[in-house]
């Protein structure tokens, strides 16, 4: 049995050189005892007596040094024999890291987690106080870490407090920022005298941000043991404000509604005021904006952010109807600024029109959607909807007027007409609207989006410009003719359509 | 004679307590290498715990608790007899660099009561954080309440300096809101979210000209709903959960027991704030967001959309769909291993990993600190078959937890 003996401080390179010459004289596990330095009548580290090599250098995975570098940081005696262990092992099965479920793998894990956790507990609770000024600014820490973590999370507060000098002394060692430069050492620390005025006004904070009625003693200390009390300025407060919740609770309990304090009353009326009716007149494009911007008509709105009513001229030639806003719509308010708007906006500039001359507006003025998982897939408007929101939609072409009406797919079709026909069989023809008013047909740009097949899209998307440049030479040709008179019938062909 | 800065801490964090969030991480890695104060790597660090179980991540105070809206739920609202105070700007920016100095803190989290105009309490939120990060090189991480009616511009700066911002929906529902809430105008919040999105995604892009993107709320945005103040189910907050997580993506909605104030409204009598239902309603979230649960799977099996408060509700789940267990941990795919109870998401990542290297037995299992009293019953191993446990009609009291958890109270 070899006695190896370490300062078994957290520095892997200590280990892995004693382990290398270990492993290459051919030493198994089982023959070596591994002590800590000045412990078990030991005085100090002890040189390993030369040693036959027998054998190559251990090969090991990355892996395996990124958890000996934290599992030699821990207290407990046994980590340099299991690193040993697995280092040994590893030879033999590369693969053995990934097995969570084995005995030395589960060991070194649960090591590591220990560590970490020290590390993480480390930059939550050292506690800086002022020291007497020099240059810089100058702080000092006390704290007490389970294990050898100073030199694995000094470079954090390096990080984090750059234009300080601070200290952070513990019994395991110390690091401190000079001027920019971090020294660490592993030597044990003394406790230092340590105030701070500072943290009177931490403790106020403490004290203040506790909520008496939900008092949850256990969830506290799990994640704030007792251990570390001791060096926590706050924690001198935990005894009282835990005894005191009880009575704290009872007496808001207890207490009777008091009467409003003055301002209240004249927050009151001064709020009464400011909301006196200042609606639009009504019959104007502003006020059914408006009214529309409240619609409860069907439960569209329920899941929506809002209503995304038409856009464009009060007094528009050109009216184009769409089927409802989908996710970005219902985002920004506004309709047809999606991936489907894209293609709507260059269609029409394609075509010749003018965006900002023409009223954009959907059949459906609120976004039907499902999730599908953290998305919200669009949905088809039904019928009833529909229905619902024709109110709208009726009421913009009453104020706006237009001369020509175009509808984008099935659904603005059936909103402006009551058919479910096929696009197809009225695409191309000139229809007309209760009111005389021109209808023309076309697919919906999202329907364009849809189509897997490149040609097909190409061919469509030039389909679909087509029928917006024939709206435009129409809509040219309709400015130069009065509307015709009220004709009942809608399908009713229009003079010269064809 | 005026307040000294240590009694109106007292009172503008006393305000600030009923607001759940505390994270302060998910955001850009920044350090103070290249000048300045503080850093944000990543997760965030809770600096101290209070008695309530509550981490202390975040400097949470508001800049003033006067206020012009008269919410029932809140101890700020313009009805009650609550102590007034205010901050100015430059001594919220003192104590949150004295604070994270001494390492008090990850940095502040600043709300405010709203005086004068919405536009006037934001620009001040908004100096603070700008003075933070400008004047005095301010790395921490910042957490902004905005105000839904505050002007695009406020908020476009809020998130420029910002690493969050968040709008409380406080209750689930517009009826809810319109009778506790009577100032608060939900499309409005709802609007300002799917602002606050759309400003996310667009700094996401590169731009055109120098492909580096803009910073913009690198944390995302959240909100909290207030639990037990109105009538609504837990199936009811949780499908406006989904809707707010599906329609803005939100990084968090903070669930917060209706927690009893000094000087309460009569609309709202003082009971105890509801901290079993408060729990299970973040596991039935925690379900959607990382279990691959639908929000109708997880409130299904309750009555009156109301989620079990003697079981979580993935143990709820399981029980009502005993016909898809047991599950063989050496085969089930991955969405099927997350539905066992007591499987956590880094098990079953263990679990997946292990099990290409050889066959898995419960003492595998255990070591990869699976509660197996738990999840026996609807697993499968090497060397185990549950069946006969299945099968029984008292499986809810073998498995339910023997203590009733009240230890959460």
């Amino acid at each position: 049995m070899h006695i190896v003996a370490l300062q078994g401080r957290g520095d892997l390179l200590e280990w892995r050189d004693a382990a290398r010459r270990l492993f290459v004289a051919g030493l198994a596990p089982e023959q070596l005892d591994w002590r800590i330095a000045g412990e078990g009548g030991l005085f100090g580290a002890q040189p390993l007596p030369p040693l036959p090599a027998t054998r190559p250098a251990p090969r090991v995975p990355r892996a395996f040094l990124d958890i000996a570098e934290t599992v030699v940081c821990h207290a407990d005696a046994g980590r340099f024999a299991l690193l040993y262990r697995l280092l040994f092992r590893l030879q033999d099965d590369g693969t053995l890291l990934s097995m969570a479920a084995d005995v030395d793998v589960a060991a070194a894990w649960r090591m590591t987690k220990a560590v970490r956790r020290d590390c993480h507990k480390m930059t939550a609770f050292v506690r800086f106080r002022e020291a007497p000024e020099g240059a810089r600014r100058r702080f000092v820490a006390w704290f007490e870490p389970d294990h050898h973590i100073v030199a694995r999370t000094a470079p954090f507060f390096a990080r984090r407090f750059a234009d300080m000098d601070w200290m952070i002394l513990t019994p395991k060692g110390s690091a401190a920022l000079d001027d920019g430069a971090l020294t660490i050492s592993d030597a044990p620390a003394a406790k230092p005298d340590l105030e701070d005025p500072t943290d009177a006004l931490w403790l106020t904070y403490y004290a203040s941000i506790f909520n008496p009625a939900r008092l949850k003693v256990k969830a506290m200390q799990s994640e704030m043991p007792r251990k570390y009390w001791r060096n926590l300025p706050e924690a001198a407060l935990i005894p009282d404000l835990i005894a005191g919740a009880p009575a704290r609770v009872a007496a808001m309990a207890q207490q009777q509604a008091h009467i409003p304090p003055v301002f209240h009353d004249r927050i009151q009326a001064r709020r009464a005021w400011d909301q006196r009716d200042v609606s639009p007149p009504p019959g104007t494009m502003a006020a059914l904006r408006e009214a529309a911007r409240s619609c409860t008509r069907c439960p569209l709105h329920c899941a929506a952010t809002q209503t995304v009513f038409g856009e464009g001229p009060d007094s528009a030639a050109l009216m184009i109807v769409g089927e409802q806003p989908g996710d970005r719509e219902d985002l920004a308010g506004r309709p047809f600024v999606g991936p489907a708007g894209d293609v709507f906006d260059r269609s029409i500039s394609e075509a010749g029109i003018d965006r900002a001359a023409i009223y954009v507006t959907n059949a459906v003025k609120h976004f039907k959607h499902e999730p599908r998982g953290k998305r919200r897939l669009h949905k088809t408007p039904d019928a009833g909807e529909i229905e619902h929101c024709r109110w709208w939609l009726d009421q913009e072409i009453a104020l706006v007027k237009p001369k020509l009406v175009v509808a984008m797919g099935a659904t603005a079709l059936f909103a402006l007409t009551g058919e479910k026909g096929r696009l197809s069989d009225l695409r191309g023809q000139r229809l007309r609207l209760e009111g005389g008013r021109e209808l023309l047909v076309t697919v919906h740009p999202a329907y364009l989006l849809r189509l897997p097949d490149a040609e097909r899209a190409a061919a469509e998307t030039a389909g679909f410009r087509a029928d917006l440049a024939e709206a435009r030479r129409r809509l040219a040709q309709l400015r130069e003719t009065p509307i015709a008179p009220p004709v009942p019938a809608w399908m009713e062909p229009a003079p010269g359509g064809a | 004679m005026p307040r000294s800065l240590r009694e109106r801490l007292a009172i503008l964090s006393d305000a600030a307590k009923y607001d759940a969030s505390c994270a302060s991480s998910g955001t850009v890695k920044r350090d103070s290498a290249s000048g300045g104060l503080g850093s944000t790597e990543g997760s965030g660090i809770c600096h101290a715990y209070a008695p309530d179980g509550r981490c202390i991540s975040l400097l949470k105070i508001l800049l003033t608790n006067f206020c012009v809206y008269d919410c029932a739920y809140c101890i700020n609202r313009s009805s009650s007899n609550v102590e007034r105070a205010r901050f100015t700007p430059e001594e919220v920016v003192w104590l949150t660099l004295e604070f994270y100095r001494r390492n008090y803190i990850e940095g502040l989290f600043l709300s405010s009561g709203i005086v004068r105009s919405s536009d006037h309490t934001m620009e001040q939120m908004v100096r603070v954080a700008r003075d933070l990060r400008t004047t005095h090189g301010f790395n921490g991480y910042i957490h902004l309440k905005t105000i839904p009616e505050a002007s695009p511009a406020l908020i476009e700066e809020a998130g420029r300096y910002a690493d969050r911002l968040s709008i409380n929906i406080e209750l689930p529902t517009d009826a809810g809101i319109a009778a506790f809430a009577p100032e608060k105008r939900p499309d409005g919040i709802r609007r300002a979210m799917a602002g606050v999105r759309l400003h996310i995604e667009d700094a996401a892009e590169p731009t055109l000209r120098t492909k580096t993107r803009r910073r913009f709320a690198p944390a995302g945005q959240s909100t909290q709903m207030i639990i037990g103040a109105d009538g609504a189910s837990d199936a009811t907050i949780l499908a406006a959960s989904a809707r707010l997580y599906g329609g803005y993506r939100l990084k968090r909605v903070y669930y917060s027991a209706f927690s009893p104030i000094p000087d309460a409204s009569a609309q709202l009598p003082p009971v105890k704030p509801p901290l079993l239902r408060e729990h299970r309603l973040y596991q039935a979230d925690w379900l959607y967001r990382f279990y691959g649960f639908s929000i109708e799977e997880v409130t299904a099996s309750g009555a009156d959309g109301m989620l079990d408060l003697d079981i979580d509700p993935k143990l709820a789940w399981a029980l009502a769909h005993r016909g898809r267990f047991p599950v063989d941990v050496n085969a089930a795919p991955r969405e099927m291993l997350l539905r066992v109870p007591g499987f956590g998401t880094r098990t079953v990542d263990a679990v997946i990993a292990s099990r290409r290297h050889r066959r898995l037995r419960l003492d595998d299992l255990a070591r990869l600190r699976v509660p197996l009293r738990k999840a026996r019953p609807y697993i499968v191993a090497e060397g185990w078959t549950p069946v006969r446990l299945l099968d029984r009609s008292d499986l809810a009291a073998l498995v339910a937890p023997q203590a009733r958890q009240l230890s959460l109270l």
